[in-house]
């Protein structure tokens, strides 16, 4: 699998997605600057967590207007993978690659803190290293992880099974005391309609070393490093 | 010169923290009668265009590629000519 990861300014967690691309693939991501125009020959494009462009005006809507995204638009149109982590989901919404916005948490308050999400699906590229159902942990932190979408939208999403992720109980129950930023239904993560566009606010990449204090996101990228490296 | 004035607000239903967050501030603070509360941006745009009509139409493209994002957000532009703002 050939991984890149998209370097905006003010972006600060795309080192640590390296590592964690790098533990399950043996290779080093390739780092592209968001003032590149091309992405060729690369199987995973990464938008990583940070702040980019300082998070003005809003999360994400200038990363969205860069001069890398439409070599992004153009990877996802023929199909190839997208993986979006917190500003990174922030910046596929923007770009309009995935649905719905991330507003303000409904309390305030930027989260720092662990949560537990529900894999809602585990037949893709992205979780097939999980069960459905499974329940794992991951690392919040984020001011703006609210997720909003209309009511078709969102019915749409639940209809066509395109719900990667919701927030939960350590014990799996899916109850708006595990909704730490009152994301609508609970929703941590979605897919495209292809499944090979993910957009979550979570971590994963942040606990893939005992070092870190487990491992619960190292499937994530166990399953696309397995996925994508059979398909190339 | 001219300049465009754009406000930005959520879209009523869209639960809007920040405001929540002032109006129960402000109804601490003693002020009676306080409602709803809704927070939005106002953007203020010096442009070349001397034409009100072309300015207004400028600045609502940008309201809609950047400004404001359409799923959670509406816009509204007014055009100030000189020193009318």
């Amino acid at each position: 699998m050939r991984a890149a990861i998209v370097v905006f300014p003010g972006i600060n967690r795309e080192r640590d997605m390296a590592i964690a691309l790098e533990l399950a693939t043996g290779h080093k991501p390739r780092m592209v600057w968001h003032k590149e125009t091309m992405l060729d020959g690369i199987d995973l494009v990464v938008l990583p967590g940070g702040f980019s462009h300082g998070d003005y005006l809003r999360c994400g809507a200038m990363a969205a207007q860069s001069p890398i995204m439409p070599a992004i638009r153009a990877h996802a149109d023929r199909g190839g993978h997208v993986l979006g982590v917190c500003n990174g989901f922030q910046i596929l919404t923007e770009a309009g690659l995935l649905p719905g916005a991330l507003l303000r948490n409904a309390g305030l308050r930027f989260l720092s803190q662990d949560c537990h999400l529900r894999v809602e699906r585990a037949d893709t590229d992205f979780a097939r290293h999980y069960q459905s159902g499974q329940i794992f942990r991951a690392p919040l932190a984020h001011g703006d992880g609210n997720y909003f979408a209309d009511d078709d939208t969102l019915d749409r999403l639940e209809g066509e099974g395109l719900i990667a992720f919701r927030y939960a109980t350590p014990e799996g129950e899916i109850i708006p005391e595990a909704n730490f930023n009152g994301s609508a239904r609970n929703i941590a993560g979605i897919y495209a309609p292809n499944l090979r566009v993910l957009g979550l606010m979570p971590h994963p990449e942040d606990l893939v070393d005992p070092l870190m204090g487990g491992t619960d996101g190292k499937p994530l990228f166990d399953g696309l490093a397995a996925a994508l490296t059979v398909a190339a | 010169m001219t300049k465009a004035v754009v406000t930005v607000m959520l879209k009523s239903g869209v639960l809007d923290p920040q405001g929540k967050a002032i109006g129960q501030a402000l109804t601490g603070l003693g002020f009676e009668g306080v409602g709803e509360v809704r927070v939005g941006k106002r953007i203020e745009i010096e442009l070349a265009e001397t034409d009100p009509d072309a300015a207004k139409a400028a600045a609502e493209e940008m309201g809609r590629k950047l400004l404001a994002n359409m799923v959670i957000e509406s816009f509204r532009v007014e055009i100030a000519q000189g020193t009318d703002y």
